[in-house]
Order: C-alpha cells, then structure tokens, then sequence
C-alpha cells in the first residue's frame, strides 16, 4: 500500500470515529472508554512482529514486553466492559 | 498488484525485507480490514445499551482474527509469545474483575499508560530491527524517510500517553494530591519541549542515529509528565479522555509504519472518541480545552470566591424523617447524585430508598450531569452497578425541564453541578457551566457531610440557603440508611 492509500484509509476512518462515537449514548461513555482501550491494544500487531523476527534479540524481547503490556489491556478492556454492560438492566416489570 | 511484484523480488532473493513487507497476501489485508471493521461496529453497538454487549463481542472477534493473522503471517517463536499473551491476559482479566466500579477512571489511566507504554516498544523495536517491519529503503538500506517520521511521531505520542497516564492514575489513585503542582514559566518550558521533539522528528529524516530517536523518546516522557503535573483534580475527566484520544493517535502512527489497515482504523476511531469525549466534557464544565491543558484549576487555592463567606447566612435543618415524610407525599422526586455519593458508597442504599418510594406510587427519576463522576459516564455505571434500570436514569437536557414540575430534588453528593451562581453570578469561577436546575423543584433536600465544606470550583451554592432547602447534614450513606428505616415506619 502506498501512503496516500493508507493516509485516505485513515482519513475516512476518523470521520467515521466521529460519527459512530457521537450515537453513543452519554450513559455507556465509560464502557466506551474501557472499549476504545481494549482496542487501541490493536498494537499487539506491531509487538508480535517484533517478538517473532529474527535479527534483533533486543527488538525480541521489546516486542514479547509490549505483547504482555498489550494483552493486559486486551483482556483487562473487554472484559471490564463485559462486566460493565452485564449491569445496565431496564426496568423490571412488575410496576 | 504490487503482491505478484513482491514475490517475483523475494524469489529472486533480491531485497528480502522490502519483499516480506509489500507481500503481506491479500487474505491477510483482508483479515485485518475484517478486524477494522469489528471494532467499528463494536462502538456502533454502544448507541443503547440493548445492542452494546454484541458489540464488544464483536470486539473481541477483531481482535482476534488481527492477533492469529499476525501469528499466522509471522509465525516463529510462539511459545514465548503465548507465555508473554497469557501473563498479561491473566493480570488483565484478574483486575478486570476484581476492580471496583469507583475506581474505572484509574483503571482506565493505567490501562492508557500500557498503551503508550507498547507504542513506545514497539516503536524501539522497529528501529532496532527495521528489516522485519519492512521498512527499509532498499536504495540506501537506511530506514524509509515516511517511516521515519511515522516512527518519531509513533514513540512520541506512545511516551506522552505513558508517563502523562501515569501520572493521571497516581492523581486518581489518590498516591499524589489532586492539587495542581505549578511550575513557574511552565508554559515555556512546555511549549519549548514540543518544539524540539517536533524539531528532532524533523532532524530525525535526515539522521537516524539512534541518540535522535533516544533523545525524542526521552524528551515526549519528560513532557507527557509535565502536560499532567499541573492540571487538577476537577479536571482529570477531561485528561483521561485526552490520553484515551492519544492512546488511539499512537495506534494509529505505528499502523502507518506497519501499514496496517486495523491499526489505522482503529486508531483512527480511538483518537476521535477521545477528542469527542474531552470535547463533551470540557463543555459540562464550560472550560474550553486550552485552559484544561493549561492547568492549575480544581485544587485548594480556588476557595478565594467563596468559601470563607458562607458561614453567616440561615440555612434550614431537616432530619431523616422529614426527608422520608416529605419524599412519601410527593407525586415525583428526582435524585442529583455526584461522587461524593460513590465515596460514601450510598448507591445501593440509594436504589433502595428508591424503591421503597416506587411501592409508595412515587415516581422516581435521576439526573446525571456529564461530571457528575470522575469520568465521561461514570456515574451511569455507579447506579447501573446498584442495579438502577437505566430507563430511569436521564442526561441533564433531559430531565432539566423536569425539576419545575417535580416536588422533591434530592441531591446527594453533588455540589457544583447544581449551583445557580453558574447561571446568573458572571463573576464565579463556574459561569456558563451548564448547571441541574434543582432549585426549581418545591423542596430541595440537599445531602452534604458539614455546611463547611465547598465543591471543587471552591464557590459557595446558593441552594443551601434558599427558603425551599433542607440541608440533610450526615455522611451521605448514614443519611440513606436513616430515611430508608424511617420510611419504613
């Protein structure tokens, strides 16, 4: 892919951001955060490159450090959330 | 197109890593833009709370398929990585569940950090070994010149977010004060800082010796730390957004290194929540962002408004039973809940006098204002933890036509967020803030530990001393405990 390919990749996706964030409703803005977190870890992508190249054994073991540091967050953020929405209940009915 | 190029290179054994990195196979691109497009519909599932437990699943499903395409892509060393997975998995699902709803904004702080702290690894990592992230210039075997600058911006964003998270978590934590520490000729120091990384960045395309690169790290932790030093405790919803956005511009400068369409994508979408989410926030509390960032609001040295001249003015007392007999009697009462509710955990006790009042044919209803809790939406998860319906919970445009036609405004916990002076007095520190208009209701009662004590704006509420007013002086939880027995009776 070139630059500008990605750059444009980039681009609609902020504009996307900005209106999938904004239908969200201010009730699960911290879920949102908790959400975001978990996903931003998406940069495990770049730390299991590292940990698996050949080459450098510093850059290896940087990038096991950031897989450990990465999958914290993946594992801490979804299931933070998960426990998070399983509280948001709607009125029992029975009046 | 440019696969079938690539492997006719790396068959010829010509420039491996630019080959390995141009020839990601298309089923790969496909995968992570499939992930890319999960965590869109993760945060799409967030609109209502009927469809957002689908979402994260589809978050998790993301996440997922962009770990095993990379393991797939890449396979080699897998022990070690599935040990380093599950080490932080299990640190990351043990704290997940044993955290306390209070304390999401720390959570969330220092889950930020190690966001920033990864970017900031792997930025290394593909500097020292830039063959394996395919970034290098097979002309002059030194690193891409884009890459470079996506690298530089990379490791100083990842610092900013690290050591600024770090040091919002330590604010949160309550490990160091929420008073802002001010640094005289901070502002310069500052903005010189910035312009010397930015400085460095650019030097940076022309020499990549690693004391660049090592000096733009260092110098991006030195000022994420100070960005955060001085900005107080009243603020911090606005820096744990900030750093949320961050986290996600980090993300997403390292997919532009790796070219990465996951990455970019989510990165992109994390970045505009967190802007969105500090923009929202900043205009609860009507301070633009400039001067958040400015610092040095929120702590003990803003009482010079008020404060002191509080003492002199009636106030009215009530007692737990007049409280339950007022409420009883009333056709609809709404709730003002704040933090300090959450510190004398009185949410459950709360949900309980709630209900007591709904057998009694009162309708009930709470008013969140968007600070109500130490961060966007916080105090909709405190109540929905002591299992409040969220169909009774309102945002404060909702429900602030409300207050006129309601007979009771219980306010517990909350203090700025219901002061008039925001409305009328141009000269208080929270002026335009968008305030709840509790003052309308036929009776306030106002729970509040001492009459000493003032919020975080350090401005004195005119509510306390209206002829509608009745100060229900206790610990917050107490008091709840208190009215609920005399309900009962």
């Amino acid at each position: 892919m070139d630059f500008i390919s990605i750059l444009s990749i980039f681009v609609l996706a902020c504009f996307i951001g900005f209106y999938v964030v904004w239908s969200v409703t201010p009730a699960l803005h911290t879920p949102l955060m908790a959400v975001t977190n978990a996903i931003s870890s998406v940069i495990i992508v770049g730390a299991l490159i590292a940990s698996a190249a050949p080459g450098s054994v510093t850059s290896k073991y940087l990038g096991l450090v950031a897989v450990v540091f990465a999958s914290v967050n993946i594992f801490g953020g979804f299931a933070v959330t998960e426990r998070m929405l399983a509280m948001y209940k709607k009125k029992e009915r029975k009046g | 197109m440019n696969y079938d190029h690539a492997t006719d290179v790396a068959h010829a054994g010509v420039m491996p890593a630019v080959a390995e990195h141009l020839s990601v196979p298309s089923w790969a691109g496909l995968a992570y833009l499939a992930s890319g497009v999960l965590f869109i519909l993760a945060l799409r599932g967030l609109s209502s709370p009927v469809s957002s437990r689908r979402g994260n699943r589809f978050g998790m499903i993301g996440m997922l398929i962009a770990v095993v395409t990379t393991l797939i892509l890449h396979g080699t060393g897998l022990i070690e990585i599935a040990i380093a997975i599950a080490i932080g998995g299990a640190i990351g699902f043990v704290t997940a569940k044993r955290i306390a709803m209070t304390d999401m904004p720390q959570l969330v702080a220092a889950f930020h950090s190690l966001v920033g702290m990864a970017a900031v690894l792997v930025a290394i990592a593909a500097y020292l070994n830039p063959a394996a992230f395919g970034i290098i210039d097979p002309l002059t075997g030194e690193i891409l010149h884009v890459s470079r600058i996506e690298m530089g911006l990379g490791v100083a964003i990842g610092a900013i977010t690290f050591s600024g998270s770090v040091i919002a978590f330590l604010k949160l934590n309550g490990n160091m004060g929420g008073k802002p520490i001010m640094l005289p000729g901070r502002h310069v120091i500052n903005i010189g800082l910035l312009a010397l990384i930015l400085g460095l960045v650019g030097y940076f395309l022309t020499d990549q010796s690693a004391w660049v690169f090592l000096v733009i790290t260092a110098l991006s932790f030195l000022i994420g730390f100070l960005l955060i030093i001085p900005i107080g405790g009243a603020d911090m919803p606005v820096v744990v957004s900030m750093l949320n956005s961050y986290s996600g511009w980090a993300a997403a400068a390292m997919g532009f290194t790796l070219h990465n369409s996951a990455m970019i994508i989510t990165g992109a979408l994390v970045g505009s929540s967190g802007a969105i989410l500090s923009y929202i926030m900043c205009k609860a509390m009507n301070r633009s962002f400039i001067s958040v960032i400015a610092g040095g609001f929120g702590g003990d040295t803003g009482g010079a408004s008020g404060g002191a001249a509080a003492v002199d003015r009636p106030w009215k007392r009530g007692s737990a039973e007049d409280a339950a007999f007022l409420m009883k009697q009333a056709e609809q009462v709404i709730i003002v809940p704040g933090y300090g509710m959450a510190v004398a955990q009185a949410q459950h006790a709360l949900r309980e006098m709630c209900d007591l009042l709904k057998k009694e044919g009162v309708k009930v209803k709470y008013a969140i204002h968007p600070v109500a809790g130490r961060m966007p939406g916080h105090m909709n998860v405190l109540l929905a933890e002591a299992n409040v319906p969220y169909d009774e919970v309102f945002e404060l445009e909702d429900i602030n036509g409300e207050f006129s036609q309601s007979d009771v405004a219980f306010v517990i916990g909350a203090n700025d967020v219901t002061n008039p002076a925001a409305k009328t007095d141009k000269s208080s520190p929270i002026y335009g803030m968008p305030v709840l208009d509790v003052e309308k209701a036929k009776t306030v009662l106002f729970v509040k530990r001492s009459m000493g004590g003032v919020g975080y704006a350090g401005v004195d509420n005119d509510v306390f001393y209206m002829d509608n007013t009745m100060m229900l002086l206790a610990d917050a939880k107490k008091m709840v405990d208190d009215i609920v027995k005399a309900m009962a009776h």
